[in-house]
């Protein structure tokens, strides 16, 4: 039980002594892929082509968030491992749907 | 700190978390990864319609488009600002943590301020969860339920941060409170990073 409260411990301190300085850097990246996306927007790429730039990049700012804002990284590798993988397999469940859309739009629906 | 409370009550050694940290951030952690599949069910219901239909609506014009991004900076502003609270609270800094938590309402009221001046524009339109006049009519359907809820989300985080702000001031702060509800507020600009890609960049009227 001593090494599961200096694990609790060195968590705890691992989230208050972290620079600042990584927070406007990650702060500075959103806006600048935020850009980016507005930028594509206004390029004449097909649907399906877009929502795949615009996904990338969208993961790539939830991982930001996720891991520096939310702290996730300063978690232990076990709460880590069970929380990203539930979420990310829950939503990965639904992409089964997708299919179905190309379907109907390889059918020329009006 | 949870637990130490949990322990005295219980008068026994009290086993300690298996993930490390404490009880009511698992809690939070749990109420977001289920919050993520009523907006992953919503954003891949819109998605699926946008796919699915080639007469989907692209009514954002550059106005919708520059007024969307104005409210994901404020978004992201209220996220850097969020942390840094988090980051007073946790060296019971209270004047710091007050200070910050402020500045994230101000931007989360000023980024529902502007939303709700996109949906009266859309409005007057003639738009609605039945019809609009550009095209499919699935597509007022999912964008106001869409964003109705990320706005509803938004509103009760600027409560919450309220409710919080209040408690730093008072005798029950706990630093933790401050961080656990710095959990919810990322995860509101986070779906917001997916649903303004999703919602406004992939309907961008260009002329």
């Amino acid at each position: 039980m001593a090494s599961e409260d200096a694990v609790i411990a060195q968590v705890e301190e691992a989230h208050r002594h972290h620079s600042k300085t990584q927070f406007y850097i990650v702060w500075i990246a959103l806006l600048v892929l935020t850009g980016v996306e507005v930028m594509l927007a206004y390029q004449r790429l097909p649907p399906v082509r877009m929502l795949s730039f615009l996904m990338v990049l969208s993961i790539v700012k939830a991982a930001l968030i996720i891991a520096w804002f939310m702290h996730m990284k300063y978690e232990i590798p076990r709460m880590r491992r069970i929380i990203m993988i539930a979420g990310v397999v829950c939503l990965c469940l639904m992409c089964i749907f997708f299919p179905d859309a190309y379907r109907i739009l390889r059918m020329g629906a009006q | 700190m949870a637990d130490t409370t949990v322990e005295q009550v219980l008068q026994r050694p009290y086993e300690p978390s298996l993930f490390g940290t404490y009880s009511k951030k698992i809690g939070m952690w749990l109420f977001l990864l289920s919050d993520s599949l009523t907006f992953g069910a919503l954003l891949f219901a819109y998605t699926y319609g946008r796919i699915s239909n080639p007469d989907w609506p692209t009514p954002f014009g550059s106005h919708s488009i520059v007024n969307a991004t104005v409210m994901t900076g404020f978004l992201l502003t209220s996220s850097l600002t969020m942390v840094m609270a988090v980051s007073a609270a946790s060296f019971n800094n209270r004047k710091g943590a007050i200070g910050w938590l402020l500045a994230t309402m101000f931007c989360g009221t000023m980024f529902v301020v502007l939303h709700v001046r996109e949906w009266l524009g859309l409005i007057s339109e003639g738009m609605t969860p039945m019809k609009n006049p550009w095209g499919a009519p699935q597509f007022g359907g999912t964008f106001f339920t869409l964003t109705g809820l990320h706005m509803a989300h938004v509103t009760i985080g600027v409560i919450y941060l309220g409710i919080i702000a209040i408690r730093t001031g008072s005798k029950y702060f706990k630093p933790e409170d401050v961080e656990v509800s710095g959990l919810y507020w990322h995860f509101v600009d986070l779906v917001w990073m997916f649903i303004f890609p999703m919602v406004y960049l992939m309907s961008t009227k260009i002329t």
